[in-house]
């Protein structure tokens, strides 16, 4: 079995974020870089599919060269080789545009199985393993909570719908299937698992190597602000002391909660 | 500009996130200049639609199209917007949107702007999406040529919708080459929910800032002392520390009691779904700009792990 996953660079959840002077990016010091969240999951999916049927795992990223670090990770989780896209002309890639170098880039591969988040925490698009599916010609699955190998050449996969209800999918491979968090528990590299990432290799292509020059972004970011706030706060200062005593009174006089 | 609005339905029941789909579309029609119509699977679908303004009502019937199918619908919907000559594409942004629709747009290398939550008509169509779970809003826009765009659950108000009368027009489309590599199963629920949160008068909820496992119990103590139900966001659930039934948001439970305190939560677009609807929100985060406090109340910037043991202190001796 021969398994891409998809990882992405995203800031930590505790990062403070804000947006530039061009009000089109964001600021990028004191961002700490970590894989995207439910990306953690597919590829802790993919190593276990490994582990059963044997065979490959490859991480694959586009972003920029600090991206190194999360590949780094996964390969001392236990992937076996990484693909890391990195251009400056890759900059505000649309999430199409996004696919179409990344399909170029793994095509020869010839993946069994594609695993991706089911959406990134930045841009939140939750589209790229489907278009990859569409580009590359494989069956897909979004949001798996579960996948279950059928035989060599399909598996199935259970996805989440909405208010918690389920379904399983059965899919021919190749496949591509975007995976929601919650899934699995994902691993800890072990002290081993770091030792071995000297070994093991991230190759490198730029937009030429995958295409560039065909490769143009429809979309176009014209503005980034913070959003409005539609409800009118009461807000509520003081020491924890303090802050206890006033909500205790909203409970009760206020909301009427408490007797 | 030729706008078409898909609107989702099953059994003939129209979702409720296409019904603000096609009012967000008839604002769209009317503020930037374009005819819409409506496409649906199914007759009585059809039918209602006929009731609000849209130019005509597109059906097509297929029994490979009765129930969701993300080959068949991607074909069918290729067919249509090539014959119909469609510019733009709107549905509401639900699962089985995200399911199919990257895929069309691969298809016809038309961008999908997806999970929008409004839209803005000055020098053409700019769409407004959330990113940063909810931190940040972009402007973004299709200079040239086609685009598909899905809109978040409550971007439009569906009492919103104009009310006009149409005709039905049937379009057939040729299915019989899709491919039956993807085969969905029946939807199914997991276990009975053993709490059912939409009765609860009070829910305390906590977040990702809970930190760890251990420091549970000081929010199980508040929430016996207020007598509520406790509840959490999704991170809390898949790191298995909390019961999935008591997971508010898109893919959980929603809720509206008469008090939510949504502790160490950040206020992402799939949790604020399940509990905006609550009578009195109380946040408590650390970070001022956490997008939670768009929809507080009330709003306390600070600790949670200094203040929920002083306050569940101050209620039981209150
Ligand atoms: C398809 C889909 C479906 C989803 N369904 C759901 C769903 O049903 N329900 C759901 O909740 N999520 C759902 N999610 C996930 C959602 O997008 C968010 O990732 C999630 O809601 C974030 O949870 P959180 O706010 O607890 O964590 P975070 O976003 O990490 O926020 C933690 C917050 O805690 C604050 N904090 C940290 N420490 C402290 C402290 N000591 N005191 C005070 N504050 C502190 C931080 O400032 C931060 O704001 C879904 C996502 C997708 C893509
Ligand atoms: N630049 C990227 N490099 C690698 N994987 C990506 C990239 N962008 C998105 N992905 C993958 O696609 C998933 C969905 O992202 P998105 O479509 O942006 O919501 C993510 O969870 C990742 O697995």
């Amino acid at each position: 079995m021969k398994i891409c996953v998809l990882i992405k660079q995203v800031p930590d959840k505790d990062s403070p974020l804000s947006i530039s002077d061009n009000n089109l990016s964001i600021s990028e010091s004191n961002i700490t870089w970590v894989a995207n969240e439910s990306d953690s999951y597919a590829l802790e999916e993919a190593l276990q599919i490994k582990e059963k049927q044997s065979g490959e795992v490859v991480v694959c990223t586009l972003g920029k060269e600090s991206a190194q670090q999360i590949m780094k990770d996964a390969l001392a989780k236990g992937a076996d080789r990484g693909i890391l896209l990195s251009d400056p002309a890759f900059e505000n890639l649309d999430i199409l545009s996004t696919a179409k170098a990344i399909a170029n880039a793994i095509r020869e591969e010839k993946f069994d199985l594609i695993l991706s988040g089911l959406q990134s925490d930045d841009q939140g698009n939750s589209q790229l393993g489907l278009l990859l599916a569409e580009l590359l010609d494989m069956s897909h699955a979004s949001m798996g909570m579960g996948t279950e190998m059928t035989g060599d050449s399909g598996i199935k996969v259970k996805r989440e719908l909405e208010s918690g209800w389920f379904q399983w999918t059965e899919l021919t491979l190749p496949a591509s299937i975007s995976i929601q968090s919650g899934i699995n528990s994902p691993r800890y590299a072990t002290l081993k698992g770091i030792m071995m990432v000297k070994k093991k290799t991230v190759d490198e292509l730029n937009a030429e190597a995958v295409g560039g020059d065909s490769i143009n972004s429809k979309v176009q970011l014209k503005n980034l602000y913070i959003p409005e706030k539609s409800k009118e706060t009461t807000f509520i200062d003081g020491s924890p002391d303090e802050i206890s005593d006033k909500l205790v009174d909203i409970f009760k006089n206020e909301i009427k909660v408490l007797n | 500009m030729k706008i078409l609005v898909f609107v989702q339905q099953e059994e003939g029941k129209i979702n409720p996130v296409s019904i603000e789909a096609i009012a967000g579309a008839q604002q769209i029609a009317s503020q930037c200049g374009g005819s819409l119509s409506a496409l649906t699977f199914n007759a009585s679908a059809a039918e209602a639609v006929t009731s609000y303004k849209v130019e005509e009502v597109l059906l097509t019937e297929d029994t490979a199209l009765d129930t969701y199918s993300p080959l068949h619908f991607v074909k069918a919907l290729q067919n249509i917007m090539e014959a119909e000559s469609i510019d733009l594409l709107v549905l509401g942004h639900t699962y089985e949107a995200r399911d199919w629709v990257p895929r069309l747009s691969a298809r016809l290398d038309i961008p999908f702007i997806s999970d929008s939550v409004g839209f803005k008509s000055k020098n053409g169509l700019t769409l407004v999406r959330s990113i940063y779970q909810g931190k940040f809003n972009a402007d973004v826009a299709v200079p040239e040529g086609k685009s598909i765009v899905s809109f978040q659950s409550g971007a439009f108000r569906a009492d919103s919708i104009e009310s006009g009368s149409s005709s039905v027009k049937k379009v057939p489309v040729e299915l019989s080459d899709v491919s039956d590599n993807i085969r969905p199963g029946e939807k199914f629920q997991e276990a009975e929910q053993s709490v059912d949160l939409s009765q609860a008068e009070v829910i305390v909820s906590i977040g990702r800032g809970i930190g760890k496992e251990e420091n549970l119990q000081i929010v199980k103590d508040l929430s016996g002392a207020l007598g509520g139900e406790l509840a959490s966001s999704r991170p809390v659930v898949d790191a298995g520390w909390l019961e999935s039934y008591r997971q508010v948001g898109s893919s959980g439970q929603s809720v509206t009691p008469k008090l939510y305190l949504a502790l160490g939560i950040s206020g992402a677009i799939q949790h604020v779904v399940g509990m905006k609807g609550s009578k009195n929100i109380v946040v408590i985060n650390k970070d001022a700009n956490a997008p939670i406090f768009e929809i507080a109340d009330y709003g306390i910037v600070g600790d949670i792990l200094e203040i929920i043991p002083k306050l569940t202190e101050k209620i039981q001796s209150a």
